[in-house]
């Protein structure tokens, strides 16, 4: 939580993509201890993996490294409503978690499914999720052309 | 003493703010591009609590398809983000006001 609000603090968007890559890590510990092993893999693996370092990638190739307080900020008026939205956000979702029934709870997972995480994931996605499955890896496929069409198209 | 539910929502109430509050205030599009990565990341996190306290891992499932679709949505938001710094030679959205005018 420290790392991921001085992610957003950093000017230098180098120094904030690293701070994000901590904060995925601590998730990936905390899906550990939600006894899912498999989707702790996964998070670093695709998160801190693949997605930071195309992040990381952009951000070399673009250079990106002015800062943003050096420029005059047209939405200064802007920034404490959005404070306090978030707050006040922040407030609700805390008040609904703390006055809600699940007060206190533990869940625990059963022991086979303990056991044999990975596989019973991979036995879902193959039957009952069969058809999502399918949706998604179309959608890859359409967002990868998509990506490099986009990035190659020339601007005169 | 091991975490119980409430506390994990709390916290990934606290890590969608946070996003949210990062969204709002940047104006760097990468960083804002983060944010919004960490708001799904809050919300994969509910869905793991939710799904460990029930006892099943369709959560699980939900948070598999999120991180598909969070890929497939960082790979074409950043190749936006690069066509505009080549028409426009920065990242900041204030920049971002073509439709405008």
């Amino acid at each position: 939580m420290a790392s991921s609000v001085l992610m957003i603090t950093r000017t230098n968007p180098v120094h904030s993509a690293l701070l994000l890559i901590v904060t995925f890590g601590a998730l990936a510990a905390l899906y550990v201890l939600l006894h899912a092993p498999l989707l702790a893999v996964l998070q670093v693996a695709v998160y801190a993996g693949a997605i930071m370092v195309l992040f990381l990638f952009v951000i070399m190739l673009l250079a990106a490294e002015r800062r943003e307080v050096d420029l005059p900020d047209p939405l200064a008026a802007m920034r404490w409503p959005s404070y306090l939205v978030c707050a006040g956000f922040l407030a609700a979702m805390v008040y609904v978690v703390w006055t809600s029934p699940v007060r206190g709870l533990r869940g625990r997972m059963p022991d086979d499914v303990i056991a044999k995480h990975t596989q019973m994931v991979g036995q879902e996605l193959f039957t009952r999720y069969l058809l999502p499955f399918e949706v998604v890896s179309i959608m890859l496929l359409v967002a990868m052309v998509g990506a490099v069409v986009i990035a190659k198209r020339r601007f005169e | 003493m091991s975490p119980a539910l409430p506390h994990y929502l709390v916290l990934g109430a606290i890590l969608f703010t946070i996003g949210m509050l990062g969204v709002l205030i940047r104006r760097n599009a990468l960083i804002v591009f983060m944010s919004i990565e960490l708001m799904l990341n809050a919300v994969n996190l509910s869905f793991m609590a939710v799904s460990w306290y029930l006892r099943s891992f369709q959560g699980q499932m939900m948070v598999f398809f999120v991180m598909a679709v969070a890929a497939a949505e960082v790979a074409v938001g950043l190749a936006i983000i690069v066509a505009f710094f080549r028409s426009r030679q920065t990242v900041m959205v204030d920049d971002l006001n073509t439709l405008k005018w």
